[in-house]
């Protein structure tokens, strides 16, 4: 089939796999495998990530000057909503659950499929049929009232198209229930002979964590998004005050959803890293379990600190310090994850091909996002850089330099089993590189803008400010390389690339004892587990503690 | 199909391909379900809390409010709820025995108790038109309405305070329309799932061995029975103790 000879081993291509099963439009867009589904999720976030990015563009390109010159400030409030509203809610929250935990989740537990695959099909049509609304929206206008929709603006004052775009977003919301629904059941009943629950995978563990907050989050978000649609159609006044409602409630109601969203996002991302470490340093995770219950612990904590995106929204100062305290909480069971990869970096056969490059830049950029945060958990310093640039800086040190960076080096890592050929690898070190200087280059001056007082959701802002300004811009088009360079070589690699074989990157774990790509159920017969997670370095023998 | 004995569920034509097994298959669908179960409880919970916050700031608009709704229907509606959970569960106990009449007859004597609660429902609500208590843009346009005389005349308040009151159950209302509401539409879902059940039952291939889609249908209008139970005193009974006139 293809030319490529690798030096020592020719690895070929299986004969059948999930890939030429069958072929046409109908076996992909009726496809009930869960390999196929996860295939059409990178498709679709990947064009939403493009189209966020496009309007991330039109952001840095306007703050390019200290006047508002490009864009009238309407027209930017619709910029910055549609960014957020496209890259959370479309790409950053199905990410790596619905791309990469669709794919490798049920192989990793040795199933067949996901439990129902009917509903993760549907799970992707509802992503399509959000999707739509969004784009909709986008075409007839925008939404102009931050990705929040604070009441009353967004339910009385503002004259965009709110009740189409919370409609997507409710859409869009039942489409992450049914893969968190899909990922609890699976697994719980469908891990394979001797798959215990301490011999899953972390990548497993965070899924499944993450899989609890989609599940108890998203149904609250689904009433909240009703009750607003309600109030700005029909004036019902549940939200406004001119008619004796609470905007506060709003808030609390969307943030109860929206900040345990943040931990949908990261929480997979950390599973990915966990397993890049533990493959690259060549040795077993350190504190297995506690890595894996503090993707627990980070689930059941984010639950109950919502109130921290309200501190001067006149939250009462009692209820404001137990948030501040719970706040406070998260960072134990992160640092927990920190630590512990770290830990298992120590003394390991560390190599750097570019996923641990990728991971590498999540353990450090993370790091930086999560201790900001602290700041803003803090009730003194969040009443200095509250809505300004350093919120802006913290959230995308977490989420662009943790879970983009997670899932990019994901992608790279199971690139080979999901098309079964390799990668570049001297371009992708290369792309992995720019983006972490782009990256840090576009967010690092923000933190300094935010504390010295710019605030978030202007298009101007005072002359002293633009060299930071022109530093963000600047990185921002550095980082616009280093996301385009992987689209095009892996494109690339699909064809040309060199032939991966079952486990080129001689890891552990279920999915890399299948062949790449794997045949359409998985496996050829039901495996068996009898060793631990992660047991690098067993073949020499090597006691690890 | 159902006289089946033997355990060589291989081949059962009920059994996906994912699963190994009958029990297996079995096991998850019903986790899923109860995990379904659990995303709907947080979306009704999130109307719970908003609707007990704003019953303790307007306490007074949520009394008089929940007085003036027709709390006879609402108990009836309850026994007519409760009848359709006992049909339900009849009709899972006829598809485990494999009787296939009686379990048909149970889904829609199951599927006629909720038409009765959704036309009672469909009195009520029009009686709130002809109050003039439908939230939304018009509410207190139509001059005093009865809780208003009500508030003047029984309780003694002053006009300008029967007035504001009145004018604050606009929000008790809304949670009204929007609780029932949702628990309607609930309904009209658990109706489809009955048709689904009606249309798979047709090959009499329910039985001992394979029973599941009827069981989940069950959980799941169970569900939306209980959920019937919480709404009930929440609106008409726990308010009205406090009302005395």
């Amino acid at each position: 089939m293809s030319t490529a000879i690798t030096a020592v081993q020719p690895q070929v291509m299986p004969a059948k796999h999930y890939l030429n099963d069958n072929y046409g439009i109908r076996s992909w867009l009726l496809t009930k495998d869960h390999k196929r589904i996860a295939v059409l999720y990178l498709i679709s976030i990947t064009f939403f990530f493009f189209i966020g990015g496009l309007f991330a563009a039109m952001i840095r390109l306007e703050l390019l000057t200290p006047a508002g010159d490009l864009f009238q400030s309407d027209t930017y409030n619709k910029l910055f909503t549609m960014h957020g509203i496209n890259m959370i809610f479309f790409f950053l929250i199905p990410s790596v659950p619905a791309v990469l935990g669709n794919f490798v989740l049920p192989i990793m537990v040795g199933a067949k499929d996901l439990a129902f695959p009917k509903i993760n099909l549907m799970s992707w049509y509802l992503y399509i049929g959000g999707a739509l609304f969004s784009l909709a929206t986008m075409v007839s206008g925008g939404v102009d009232t931050g990705w929040t929709f604070y009441t009353p603006l967004s339910s009385g004052f503002v004259r965009t198209h709110v009740i189409l775009m919370a409609v997507g977003i409710l859409i869009v919301g039942f489409s992450s229930i049914f893969t968190g629904l899909n990922f609890i059941v699976t697994v719980h009943r469908m891990r394979c002979p001797g798959m215990t629950w301490g011999r899953l995978p972390l990548f497993v563990w965070s899924n499944y964590a993450a899989s609890l907050i989609m599940v108890l989050g998203t149904p609250v978000l689904a009433i909240t998004l009703i009750l607003l649609a309600l109030e700005r159609g029909f004036h019902i006044g549940i939200f406004d005050p001119a008619l004796g409602g609470d905007p506060v409630l709003f808030q609390h109601m969307f943030w109860f959803y929206s900040h345990p969203a943040v931990y949908i996002m990261i929480l997979p991302g950390m599973g990915v890293i966990s397993e890049i470490i533990t493959c690259f340093s060549r040795k077993r995770v350190f504190g297995y379990f506690f890595v894996a219950f503090s993707s627990i612990a980070i689930a059941v904590f984010g639950f109950v600190v919502w109130a921290h995106h309200m501190f001067v929204a006149g939250v009462s100062v009692y209820s404001a310090m137990v948030f501040s305290l719970l706040s406070f909480a998260v960072a134990i069971p992160s640092a927990v994850k920190v630590f512990n990869w770290t830990a298992t970096m120590y003394k390991g056969e560390v190599s750097f091909e570019t996923p641990m490059l990728y991971a590498i830049g999540f353990i450090g950029l993370f790091t930086i996002g999560g201790l900001t945060g602290l700041f803003l958990a803090a009730l003194g310093t969040d009443v200095h850089i509250h809505d300004t640039y350093f919120v802006i800086a913290h959230f995308h040190y977490v989420m662009v330099g943790g879970m983009v960076m997670a899932y990019i080096g994901g992608l790279h890592f199971w690139w080979p089993k999901m098309t079964g050929r390799t990668y570049p690898e001297g371009w992708a070190k290369l792309a992995a590189l720019i983006t972490f200087i782009g990256f840090n280059l576009t967010f690092f001056p923000q933190f300094i803008l935010g504390y010295l007082g710019m605030p978030r959701r202007y298009h101007s802002y005072p002359e002293e400010f633009q060299v930071l300004n022109v530093l963000s811009s600047a990185g921002a088009s550095v980082l616009a390389v280093g996301f385009i360079l992987p689209l095009i070589y892996l494109l690339w690699s699909m064809r040309y690339g060199e032939v991966a074989g079952p486990n080129p990157w001689k890891a552990t774990g279920l999915e890399w004892e299948t062949s790449s790509p794997p045949p359409t159920h998985n496996f050829e017969m039901t495996p068996v587990v009898t060793t631990e997670p992660y047991a690098y370095g067993d073949e020499e023998g090597t006691v690890v503690p | 199909m159902s006289h089946s004995q033997t355990t060589t569920t291989e081949h059962h034509p009920a059994l996906a391909h994912q699963f190994d097994s009958l029990e297996q298959q079995k096991d998850a669908s019903m986790l899923g379900m109860w995990a379904f179960l659990l995303t709907e409880i947080m979306m009704f919970g999130g109307l719970f809390a908003a609707y007990l916050i704003y019953r303790l700031r307007y306490y007074e608009a949520f009394v008089a409010g929940s007085t003036s709704i027709a709390v006879t229907l609402g108990a009836v509606n309850t026994l007519v709820l409760i009848g359709s959970s006992l049909t339900m569960a009849l009709a899972v106990s006829a598809a485990q025995r494999g009787a296939q009449k009686v379990l048909r007859g149970f889904i829609v004597a199951t599927m006629l108790l909720g038409l009765v609660f959704l036309g009672i429902k469909a009195v009520e609500y029009h009686e709130k038109y002809v109050e003039h208590h439908i939230p939304g843009g018009v509410f207190g346009k139509f001059g005093p309405t009865d809780i208003e005389k009500d508030l003047q005349e029984k309780d003694h308040k002053t006009p300008e305070a029967a007035a504001q009151i009145a004018r604050q159950t606009e929000i008790f209302f809304c949670f009204y329309f929007a609780m029932t509401g949702l628990h309607a539409f609930h309904m009209l879902i658990g109706f489809g799932l009955m048709t689904w059940l009606l249309w798979l039952s047709r090959g009499n291939r329910f039985g001992p061995d394979y029973y599941t889609p009827v069981e989940l249908g069950g959980l799941y209008w169970h569900f939306v029975d209980i959920v019937w139970i919480f709404l009930f005193p929440l609106l008409y009974l726990i308010s009205r103790t406090q009302g005395a006139h």
